[in-house]
C-alpha cells in the first residue's frame, strides 16, 4: 500500500467569480488505497475531482499520474488515462437501455451485442446482476449505481473515484458496495473515495484528506480516529446535537387510512395501501430509497394529488380530496423536497415566496390586495428567527445557498404555527450546521403540540429526531415501529432490504 | 368519382408528400438531440426561393437543391447561434425565424415571380419504370423521391445502430449527463440543427422546383407546422414520420381530386381534411404506444455547463 504515488494532486487552486473552491489542495494516492475526500457541501471536494477527472480546468498547480504530468482537458483524457468516476446524481440516461449507457460511458466500445455479453460477464464476477436490455428509467436507485459502477469496471480503471454514492442506497447495498470497492483495492486498484458520512469511512478508508472552505485542513488515518473527531476537523468547531424533551404524545391529529394513488408520469411510483396516524408532539420519520414513493407521499399530504375524502383525516375531519389552500387553512402544511423551483419560485423575492405559502394563515390579504408591509415583516420575521443569511426580504430565492434557502422555507411553515408539518428531505444538501438547526426547529414545533411527519433518505437524521418510523418500498408503507433501539440491519430489511443483490464473492 | 384514376393519385401521393417528409426527418433528428425548432416553416420557405433562384440562374435542378440545403442550413445556423451560443428562447427564437424566413424569402423571390424552372427529369430506373401499375406507381420519380426514402432509412439505422446517433440521443435525453462524460452538447447540437436546416431547405425547393413547380410568395403554406405536428405525434421514430407524411400528401391529393371532380361536400370541409384526418390518425397511432418513451427529455431546454 505503499510505494510510488498513482495519483498526487499538488497546489491545485481553482476559483469561481466570487469564491475559491479549491486552495492549494494537495494529496496524493497510492495503489489499491481507498482515500477518503472528506468535507462539508461547498468544501471543494466535487470542484477537486472535476479537476481529476477533466471536467474542470484548475488555474494553478500540477498533477501527476502514474508519475507523468497528468492535465486532462477532457472526461476522455481521463478515462484514457485509467480514470473512472461514480457520479454523486447519476450520469445516466433513462430512456437509453443499460447497454447503450455503459457504452456512452467507454472511450472505445465494442458492439453492442458483445457489449452486452461482457456486461453481464462483469456484473456476475463482481455480484452486481444487471440485465443490459432493460431501460434505465424502470431501475431502481440501487441498480442505477451498478450500472455507473460496471461501466466504469469494464474500463479496468487505475483510479476510480466516487462522489458520494451511498446517498440512495439501503444500508445492505451499502454492504454489498463496500465489498465490491474493498475486492477493487485488493487487485490494486486505487479508490477516491467522497462522502460526508463518517461511519462509512471509518469503515471503508485507508486514508483521508479533510477539506474545509477549499483547503485541506488535515489529513489523517481514519483507522486511528473517531467520528468525533474527524467531524470536528470537517466543520471546524463543535456540533450541537439537536436535543428535546421527551413527552407523551396527545391525540392523534393525521391519520391516513388505506391510501392508494396511481403515478403521475411513466418513471413514478404508485402509492399501494399506505396507512398511517401521527400524535399531537410527536415526529414520525419515513425512510426510503429515493423513487420509492417519497414524492408521492408529500403530494397526497399536501393536496398537490388528490386521493379519496376518507384516505386523510385531519383532526377527524375527511380531507383526502381538499385542495392545498384548504388544507392550510386546516393546519396541514407542507415543505417538499425541491427547494427550487417546487418549495420556492427561484426568480420571486422572499417576501413574495412567503406569501404564495403563508397567504392565508398569516392574514396576508385583505379583500383581494396583497398587504406588502404585513408580507416584508413576515419575511423578515423568517430570516431572524431561522439565522437565513441574505441581504434581506427583497432578495430573490435562486440568490440564497442550498442552506440558508432551506431554513427559509421550514421557517416560513414553522412559523405559521402548524397543526401537522410534513417535510420531504429537510435537510438534504444542506451543512451540518444548517441541519441541526433545522432539526431543532422541527422538535420545537413538536414539542409545541404539532404533528410532524418527516420523510428522508438520511437514516441518522430519522433516528436523531423521530418517535417512530416507518419505510417506503415500491410504494408501501411498512408498519410504523418506536425509533428507539431499532438496528441498521431491521432498518434495512424495512427498507426492503438488498432488492435482488448478492455480495461479492472477495477472491 | 369515376373522374380519378387509382394509379395517377398513388403516383402522385408521393409527390405530394416528399416536401413534409423531407422537413420532418430533418426536424426529428433536431428534436432528438434536444432542441426544439420552430423555424421549420421559415427554413422551408428560404430553401424555396434559394433553390429556385440557384435552378434558374444555373440552369441545373441538381444545383438548385444544393443552393436550396445550403440556404435552409444558413437560415438554421442562425437559430443554432442564438439559442445554443447566446441561449435565447428556443420557442420565441423559432417563431421569429419563421416570419424572418417568410420576409425575406419574399424579398429574394421579388425577380422570380412567373419564371419557370428547369425541369427536373424523372430517374429512368429501366425495366423497373416499364413494370405495369407499380412501375409508374413507384419508380417513376424524380431522385428526390428517392432522395427522401434514402434519408428516412439513414436517419434511423444511425439514431439506432451507430455510436454517433447513440451520443445525439444521449444529448437530447440527459443533457447534463452527456457533458459530464465528456460529450460536446453545444457541436452536438448545433450540427443537428443544421442538418434540420438543409432537409427543411430541401423539402422548400422540392415544393418550388417540382411540385408546383414555380415561385409564389408564403407558397409553403404552413407545410413546416404541419411536419413539426407529424414528429411529435410519430413519437419521435422515423417511420411513424414517413406514414405521417404520406398519410398528409395522400389525403391532400385525394381531396383536391374529389374537388376536381365535383363531389358535393363544401371545399372548404375538403381542404381542411388533410390536417385533421393526420393529427386524428397519429394521436390514435400515438395514444396506444409508448410514445411517452420516444419524447426527448431536454426537449427545448438550454444547456449552460455550470462548472
Amino acid at each position: 500500500m505503499t510505494g510510488a504515488a498513482l495519483l498526487s494532486v499538488e497546489g491545485v487552486t481553482k476559483a469561481y467569480p466570487g469564491v475559491v473552491a479549491n486552495d492549494d489542495v494537495s494529496f496524493s494516492v497510492a495503489p489499491g488505497e481507498v482515500h477518503a475526500l472528506l468535507g462539508e457541501n461547498g468544501a471543494g471536494k466535487s470542484t477537486l475531482v472535476k479537476s481529476i477527472y477533466g471536467l474542470v480546468q484548475p488555474d494553478s498547480g500540477r498533477m501527476t499520474l502514474h508519475g507523468q504530468p497528468y492535465a486532462p482537458a477532457t472526461p476522455h483524457d481521463a478515462r484514457r488515462g485509467g480514470v473512472a468516476m461514480v457520479f454523486q446524481h447519476f450520469s445516466l440516461f433513462e430512456a437509453l437501455d443499460v447497454a447503450e449507457n455503459v457504452a456512452l460511458g467507454m472511450e472505445n466500445p465494442p458492439p453492442l451485442r458483445q457489449l452486452a455479453r461482457r456486461i453481464a460477464e462483469v456484473s456476475q464476477a463482481y455480484g452486481l446482476p444487471l440485465d443490459p436490455g432493460r431501460t434505465v428509467g424502470h431501475l431502481s436507485a440501487g441498480e442505477r449505481q451498478r450500472v455507473e459502477i460496471v461501466r466504469c469496471l469494464l474500463q479496468n480503471p487505475r483510479l476510480l473515484i466516487m462522489d458520494e454514492p451511498t446517498s440512495v442506497l439501503t444500508p445492505q447495498e451499502v454492504e454489498i458496495l463496500f465489498a465490491t470497492l474493498r475486492r477493487l483495492a485488493a487487485e490494486g486498484t486505487a479508490i477516491l473515495y467522497i462522502s460526508h458520512k463518517l461511519q462509512e469511512i471509518l469503515a471503508l478508508c485507508d486514508a483521508a484528506t479533510i477539506l474545509r472552505q477549499g483547503r485541506v485542513v488535515a489529513t489523517c488515518d481514519p483507522r486511528e480516529s473517531t467520528a468525533r473527531e474527524l467531524a470536528e476537523l470537517m466543520v471546524g468547531g463543535t456540533l450541537q446535537t439537536p436535543t428535546r424533551e421527551t413527552a407523551e404524545p396527545g391525540a392523534v391529529l393525521l391519520e391516513v387510512r388505506s391510501l392508494s394513488l396511481a403515478p403521475a408520469n411513466a418513471f413514478g411510483t404508485a402509492l399501494r395501501d399506505v396507512s398511517f396516524e401521527v400524535r399531537r408532539g410527536e415526529v414520525l420519520g419515513i425512510g426510503g430509497v429515493a423513487g420509492n414513493g417519497q414524492d408521492e407521499l408529500l403530494a397526497a399530504l399536501s393536496g398537490e394529488r388528490r386521493a379519496s375524502a376518507e384516505a386523510i383525516r385531519l383532526e377527524g375531519r375527511a380531507i383526502g380530496d381538499a385542495p392545498p389552500p384548504e388544507r392550510r387553512r386546516l393546519g396541514l402544511l407542507a415543505a417538499p423536497e425541491e427547494r427550487l423551483g417546487h418549495a420556492a419560485a427561484p426568480d420571486m423575492t422572499l417576501t413574495e415566496n412567503a406569501v404564495l405559502s403563508a397567504a392565508a394563515r398569516m392574514n396576508l390579504t385583505r379583500h383581494g390586495f396583497l398587504r406588502w408591509r404585513a408580507a416584508r415583516d413576515y419575511a423578515g420575521r423568517i430570516i431572524s428567527a431561522f439565522d437565513v443569511r441574505t441581504s434581506g426580504p427583497g432578495a430573490a430565492a435562486r440568490s440564497l445557498s442550498g442552506g440558508n434557502l432551506q431554513k427559509f422555507v421550514i421557517g416560513r411553515e414553522v412559523l405559521q404555527r402548524p397543526e401537522v408539518l410534513v417535510v420531504n428531505q429537510p435537510t438534504w444538501g444542506v451543512d451540518a450546521q444548517a441541519a441541526a438547526q433545522v432539526r431543532q426547529a422541527l422538535l420545537d414545533l413538536a414539542a409545541q403540540g404539532a404533528a410532524i411527519v418527516v420523510i428522508s433518505q438520511d437514516l441518522d437524521e430519522l433516528m436523531e429526531i423521530a418517535d417512530r418510523f416507518a419505510a417506503l418500498n415500491e410504494g408501501r408503507l411498512s408498519p410504523p415501529r418506536p425509533a428507539r433501539g431499532l438496528s441498521v440491519e431491521e432498518i434495512g430489511l424495512m427498507m426492503g432490504g438488498a432488492h435482488d443483490m448478492e455480495t461479492a464473492h472477495v477472491a | 368519382m369515376s373522374g380519378i384514376d387509382p394509379i395517377l393519385l398513388l403516383a402522385a401521393l408521393m409527390v405530394g408528400s416528399t416536401p413534409i417528409l423531407l422537413a420532418a426527418i430533418g426536424e426529428l433528428v433536431v428534436e432528438k438531440s434536444g432542441v426544439l425548432n420552430l423555424g421549420v416553416e421559415g427554413m422551408m420557405i428560404t430553401g424555396a426561393i434559394c433553390g429556385f433562384a440557384v435552378a434558374v440562374e444555373t440552369g441545373s435542378p441538381t444545383l438548385g437543391f444544393l443552393g436550396a440545403a445550403a440556404g435552409g442550413a444558413a437560415l438554421a445556423l442562425l437559430f443554432g447561434v442564438l439559442t445554443q451560443f447566446l441561449l435565447s428562447n428556443q420557442v420565441a427564437t423559432g417563431l421569429a425565424l419563421t416570419l424572418f424566413g417568410l420576409g425575406l424569402s419574399a424579398l429574394i423571390g421579388q425577380a422570380y415571380i412567373g419564371v419557370r424552372p428547369p425541369p427536373t427529369p424523372r430517374v429512368d430506373l429501366g425495366p423497373l419504370t416499364d413494370l405495369p401499375v407499380v412501375g409508374r406507381v413507384i419508380f417513376g420519380h424524380d431522385f428526390m423521391v428517392y432522395v427522401s426514402l434514402a434519408l428516412v432509412v439513414a436517419v434511423w439505422w444511425i439514431l439506432r445502430r451507430t455510436r454517433a446517433g447513440l451520443i445525439l440521443r444521449a444529448v437530447g435525453e440527459n443533457h447534463d449527463a452527456a457533458h459530464a462524460l465528456g460529450y460536446r452538447v453545444v457541436l452536438v447540437r448545433l450540427a443537428a440543427i443544421l442538418f434540420g436546416g438543409a432537409c427543411a431547405g430541401l423539402g422548400g425547393a422540392y415544393l418550388s422546383l417540382i411540385r408546383v413547380p414555380q415561385w409564389t410568395e408564403g407558397m409553403t403554406a404552413g407545410a413546416g407546422w404541419i411536419a413539426l405536428a407529424i414528429v411529435v405525434f410519430s413519437g419521435w421514430r422515423p417511420f411513424g414520420v414517413l406514414v405521417g407524411a404520406y398519410l398528409f400528401g395522400g389525403v391532400s391529393v385525394l381531396q383536391l381530386n374529389l374537388q376536381a371532380a365535383g363531389v358535393a361536400v363544401p371545399v372548404e370541409l375538403l381542404s381542411m381534411s388533410p390536417y385533421l384526418i393526420t393529427i386524428l390518425v397519429l394521436v390514435v397511432m400515438s395514444s396506444r404506444s409508448r410514445t411517452a418513451l420516444g419524447a426527448p427529455a431536454s426537449l427545448g431546454k438550454a444547456f449552460h455547463a455550470t462548472t
